[in-house]
């Protein structure tokens, strides 16, 4: 009985999936995609949130179809194995909040974990400082958790709650199907597109949403997150979900130099800074953020894809939180971070570690 | 005479934790387990053989999974 029946969760299951997102990201670059920038799930949702017009930056306003092709993807995964698990009720205010901080931190970083992965495997050394970061915001993470911190059991619930996110998702498709982008106007219909910028950049949308879907797919069965993958390795020295991770950057780093993407240094590196306290404390945030709630930005949307109604109020907070970010001059650009990214990194960290406190059974 | 650990409705890493925990306390015996997704029941069998545990047997049900581990 030892033996798993799902490929995907087995040793190379987890190295396939990495190994697969480490090609195609990059390629998702060259065709397109914002520079190392292939896929970003903190920046994709930040793009999603300018398209609809919860921020008005200009430069990142984009329906960004993979976003909404791994939580689709993730439902048929979920759906075709039997896996579907209507679930919800595990403290989702505090889900929402930890997904606005997160969002927050990441943006002060100017990625989530994939993309400092990514940055890393392009040869961006600041991306050094947001891992090293998010490494040491999950290692805070793991002490709360080995203090007894837990957000409460969920509880069975209508398959119409898992349904949610996903048909959200569906109704986005649906909105940029009937306001597609028009060549030279900022906006079509009622959602908003970049001119320039990285939410100008994109691959085609086809391509976007396919990769996506197949993403979705593959992650839900393996369990793919950068989270867990340092989480396990620090709490249980259990290296399964870092072979993932260290898969995806070895087959970025080959994938980016055969596509002339590498280029090492810390200056003019594509939507990056060089502050490194900050691009090291941003993570800090995120990285204690996404080990309070369980999982990277990916892993969320492939868990709200499977009918985890808590890890859908986290993508919804991390939406808001991309709100936030512009609007109060709290995300980072090229130039540096944001009027008030600072403040707001710290408290963010005061919030983390209050919910971390006082959130604790034993 | 086995031990219970109900970790249903848990996210991991807690059913893990509380496997762990629960084996380091007994050193050998058999521990039933109760998880509510695919995910945790893949985690905790994955945790106990690293442990040096037999993933002896899995029940699905319809709120989840319960594993029965052991080690002589």
């Amino acid at each position: 009985m030892g033996q798993f029946k799902n490929f995907f969760s087995t040793r190379w299951g987890i190295i396939g999936v990495g190994a697969f997102i480490g090609v195609v990201a990059p390629l998702l670059q060259k065709w397109g995609n914002p520079g190392n920038m292939g896929i970003c799930v903190a920046c994709f949702e930040r793009d999603i949130a300018g398209a609809i017009g919860f921020h008005r930056a200009a430069v990142v306003q984009y329906m960004r179809p993979e976003i909404i092709g791994f939580v689709l993807g993730s439902l048929i995964a979920a759906y075709s194995f039997k896996e579907f698990r209507p679930r919800t009720g595990s403290a989702p205010i505090v889900r929402f909040v930890l997904g606005v901080f997160a969002m927050i931190g990441a943006l002060v970083f100017l990625g989530c974990p994939w993309r400092a992965l990514l940055r890393l495997s392009a040869g961006d050394g600041n991306a050094i400082f947001g891992l090293l970061g998010l490494i040491g915001g999950i290692w805070i993470g793991t002490f709360f958790l080995k203090g007894g911190y837990n957000l409460g059991r969920t509880q069975k619930t209508y398959a119409s709650v898992g349904w949610l996110l996903p048909l959200m998702m569906a109704g986005f498709f649906i909105l940029m199907l009937t306001y597609p982008q028009v060549k030279d106007e900022a906006k079509s219909g009622i959602l908003f597109y970049s001119l320039k910028g990285p939410g100008a950049m994109h691959a085609p949308v086809i391509l976007s949403l396919a990769i996506g879907l197949f993403i979705g797919f593959a992650a839900q069965r393996s369990r793919f997150c950068t989270m867990g993958a340092f989480r396990d390795l620090i709490l249980f020295r259990q290296a399964h979900l870092f072979l993932g991770l260290l898969a995806l950057v070895a087959l970025a780093f080959i994938t980016n130099l055969i596509l002339g993407q590498f280029h090492p240094g810390f200056v003019n590196q594509p939507v990056a800074h060089t502050m490194h306290v900050w691009n090291f404390g941003g993570m800090v945030l995120a990285g204690l953020a996404f080990a309070l709630a369980g999982g990277c930005p990916g892993r969320q949307l492939f868990l709200a894809g499977e009918g985890d109604g808590d890890a859908a109020v986290f993508v919804l907070g991390m939406i808001v939180g991309s709100g936030f970010a512009h609007n109060f001059g709290l995300a980072s650009s090229p130039k540096g971070v944001g009027l008030h990214g600072i403040a707001a990194v710290i408290i963010g960290l005061v919030v983390c570690l209050f919910i971390g406190f006082t959130m604790r059974k034993k | 005479m086995s031990v219970i650990v109900d970790a249903g409705g848990l996210s991991c890493p807690q059913p893990v934790l509380m496997t762990i925990d629960k084996i380091k306390e007994m050193q050998k015996g058999e521990i039933i387990i109760k998880v509510d997704t695919d995910t945790s029941k893949e985690n905790v069998s994955r945790a106990a053989q690293s442990q040096g545990w037999d993933v002896a047997d899995i029940q699905e049900h319809e709120t989840g999974y319960t594993l029965t581990i052991k080690k002589e």
